[in-house]
């Protein structure tokens, strides 16, 4: 059992989601950046649905009640066991009393702790990840009890590994999304020649972009949307759609981020710069 | 039968987006809801995810990239294969809605807006068999056509940050229920006390697409007695089978 003694800004459970309920109006939720949880997962041995928790902006303290080994991985924020300062992408032996802690926000914006065979949360409709309503809550809260199994065969074969780091990159590749040419020759030069920056309405559903593209007066029938689609408003505002958002929507979907580049816009956070490749 | 011409794109490497013709209308419903099921009948389930809405119907892979050239050859001869498939039962469900002015928090509005009274609005409401065309925004919110012209409204010009559980709403040429609380721009008219979704049901939503819907009116003591059926979940939902 893991107990959470303060809980952080925002730290959910996640895994890869719920693959099932699209049709029905579900979101797929999951782990907004899969590339660092999936690694974690494999240093750990588990499987690749295996539970973590998503740590965003600012971290909790925890305590663990029983052993387990750990990986932390994403975003940098100087995490601490027992006060002495550990790094991420590293299995950690954790014995019953230890407590982890957070610290500054160094790098990214979204952190990730994984433990051995991951945590073992009530599953809903094939997924644990936490969305509300269709988990009770929507995110962990201070006194929170996440369970976790304890496997005491568990012998690491690999302690660290070097890795690949999304946190330092800016562009996001992306595919032509199926309105891409209702854009007109102004609104390409402005998609493919400018920095953009992160606006401060962004979050596990949606990231909203400050710089505004031309208006447009396009108007479409309501429509699947995906992780990663790019939506223009009327107005020239630029959503892209994360893994809390909405099946369906009815903007122009303009373009389609590739799933490194959702991994990577994932660690970004308001006023963080980014810009657009066509693949 | 196959008498649109359909175009395939992808949408992304993951996703394939095919498009009827860009109206809202049954005939092509129908034709995509076909598709569906003969669709089923070839994409393995644990891996494909077919997302239908209007005049589109969106396929979702799990794993590996999709290649597209391979893939959408293979759907246009799908297509326009002759093969028959068994149709899944479609129903019309029939929905309680209480229009007291207590839910009906913008019914007075609406009454001024469209010189209409209250009675007039409810027998125009509860007259249309609507079309469930998509489900999407939010768990269990069904996209719903044929709301009678004389009730369409616009949006509200502001979106209330709190809709509540069940409040039924007009907005343009649209009518719905919203399955949870949550913010929204349409007009409220009612409430309906029955649960649209449910994650400890079987299929957690009742509802698919292609079926239809009738609103009737109930009191506020029925409307109590259905909200407290279905929290226990005794209340038993009015529906019927739809000729294929």
């Amino acid at each position: 059992m893991l107990k959470v003694l303060k809980s952080g800004f925002f730290t959910t459970v996640q895994d890869l989601g719920r693959l099932k309920y699209r049709s029905m109006g579900v979101p797929v939720s999951g782990a907004m950046d899969d590339y660092s949880v999936s690694k974690l997962n494999m240093i750990l041995e588990n499987e690749p649905e295996a539970a973590v928790l998503e740590i965003t902006m600012t971290g909790p303290t925890v305590l663990f009640e029983t052993p387990t080994h750990i990986a932390l991985g994403g975003a940098e924020m100087s995490a601490t066991l027992n006060n002495q300062p550990i790094d991420n992408h590293r299995i950690y032996k954790v014995n019953e009393g230890d407590i982890l802690s957070y610290g500054r926000l160094e790098k990214g914006f979204r952190a990730y702790l994984a433990v051995k065979d991951g945590f073992s949360t009530e599953s809903v409709l094939g997924s644990r990840s936490m969305f509300s309503p269709i988990t009770p809550k929507s995110h962990i809260q201070d006194g929170s009890v996440v369970p976790y199994d304890v496997n005491k065969a568990f012998e690491p074969k690999i302690s660290a590994y070097k890795v690949d780091c999304l946190l330092g990159e800016t562009v996001l590749e992306v595919y032509k999304g199926p309105e891409f040419s209702l854009l007109n020759d102004r609104q390409l030069e402005q998609l493919f020649g400018t920095d953009f920056s992160v606006a401060k309405e962004n979050n596990r559903m949606a990231y909203q972009i400050n710089e505004l593209l031309a208006e447009h007066r396009f108007s479409m029938l309501t429509s699947a949307t995906l992780s990663g689609t790019v939506q223009l408003t009327p107005k020239g505002k630029l959503i892209i759609l994360m893994k809390d958002g909405q099946t369906t929507g009815g903007y122009p979907r303009i373009l389609q981020l590739s799933k490194r580049a959702i991994a990577i816009l994932s660690q970004k956070k308001s006023k963080d710069k980014i810009g657009f490749k066509l693949l | 039968m196959n008498s649109y011409p359909i175009s395939i794109r992808p949408f992304g490497r993951h996703a394939v987006l095919i498009e009827w013709p860009n109206e809202v209308a049954k005939t092509i419903l129908s034709d995509i809801i076909r598709y569906k099921a003969l669709l089923r009948n070839h994409l393995d389930p644990a891996v494909w995810e077919l997302v239908p809405a209007y005049n589109s119907l969106t396929l979702i892979k799990q794993d590996t990239p999709i290649d597209f050239s391979t893939f959408s050859e293979q759907l246009k001869t799908w297509y326009e294969t002759e093969e028959e498939v068994a149709s899944k039962d479609h129903f019309l469900w029939r929905l309680p809605v209480c229009y007291d002015l207590d839910f009906g928090i913008d019914l007075a509005e609406v009454s001024e807006r469209m010189q209409l009274s209250t009675n007039e609005i409810i027998a125009l409401h509860t007259k249309p068999e609507y079309t469930v065309y998509g489900i999407g925004f939010l768990p269990g919110f069904m996209y719903l056509g044929g709301l009678d012209t004389s009730l369409e409204v616009p949006r509200r010009a502001t979106p209330r940050l709190k809709v509540a559980r069940g409040a039924v709403g007009v907005a343009a040429r649209q009518t719905g229920i919203y399955p949870q609380e949550s913010p929204g721009g349409w007009n409220i008219i009612g409430n309906c006390p029955i649960p649209l979704f449910d994650t400890e049901k079987k299929p957690p939503c009742f509802v698919n697409v292609g079926d239809r819907i009738q609103f009737y009116a109930i009191s506020r003591a029925a409307y109590q007695l259905c909200m407290i059926e279905g929290e226990v979940g005794i209340y038993k939902i009015e529906k019927i089978k739809l000729d294929a």
